[in-house]
């Protein structure tokens, strides 16, 4: 794999019939590419969670994805009421998730913990009333 | 051990038979969260770890698929929604349905040797 291969998919928010979905789309395309087990599973982790803070909290977002030789960078943008106190949000288990939310599973207050923990490099800004980006890197030369 | 004697430990029922009853399932993880599921229990051992949860809808198939789990049990006789089988099916994850909880789950394949999924 020499050239840099990139993709986005669109993500509905609310849509939770279809929650999941690019992510599960992703996996299949990096599994063809003969990746690691252990990159698409990181991989995996970062999308799902990202994209079900989408699907969860927005309106609407993107998830674009690059792969280049040394690494695969991830990139989720929403449109959605961005976060008040990102450090908290960092913390693991803090969560502002509803009740119907938690009730389906979601809303541990892990999943920016998660998308940090299974990252090489990670970085989210968030601006209150406008959206959330979160930007990840995982290598592909050296494992975490 | 096998999960065929994992069902026979909890009183299961087949709900989904993914084809092969025989795998070699050594840890267990017990939750209702699923971002729980993937920060603790989404090591590279996962393929031999069972999923006893009480969360039925079909998002807990995808979960199993990321983290590369093969075999699910769904506690206090709660039975998946259709979406949630069709998706099983489709995935090749095998469901199973026991009237038991999910600390009386846990409690009887602990004592019986499985291990849990990493605890932090």
């Amino acid at each position: 794999m020499r050239e840099t291969i990139e993709g986005s998919f669109q993500l509905i928010g609310g849509n939770f019939a279809r929650a999941g979905e690019a992510s599960i789309e992703l996996k299949r395309r990096l599994t063809e590419l003969g990746l690691s087990e252990e990159i698409i599973r990181r991989v995996s982790i970062v999308t799902f969670e990202a994209e079900m803070n989408v699907i969860i909290y927005a309106a609407a977002g993107w998830l674009r994805y690059s792969i280049t030789p040394e690494h695969i960078k991830i990139v989720v943008e929403d449109m959605g009421p961005g976060i008040e106190d990102v450090e908290s949000a960092m913390q693991e288990g803090y969560s502002t998730a509803p009740e119907w939310v938690r009730e389906m599973g979601w809303g541990a207050g892990m999943g920016l913990p998660n998308m940090k923990k299974n990252s090489d490099e990670f970085k989210i800004d968030a601006v209150v009333g406008e959206g959330t980006k979160v930007e990840m890197v995982i290598n592909l030369s050296r494992g975490k | 051990m096998t999960l065929q004697k994992i069902i026979e430990i909890l009183n299961g029922r087949v709900v989904v038979d993914a084809g092969d009853l025989n795998i070699d399932i050594r840890r267990a993880c017990g939750s209702d969260l699923i971002s729980d599921l993937l920060y603790f229990c989404s090591d590279s051992n996962a393929g031999g770890t069972i999923l006893i949860t009480g969360l039925v809808q079909p998002q807990i198939i995808l979960t199993a698929e990321m983290i590369n789990i093969k075999a699910i049990v769904f506690i206090r006789n709660k039975m998946p929604q259709e979406k949630t089988i069709e998706l099983a099916k489709k995935k090749g994850v095998t469901l199973i349905v026991t009237n038991l909880s999910k600390f009386t789950s846990c409690g009887k394949l602990y004592m019986e040797g499985v291990e849990s999924c990493p605890e932090e």
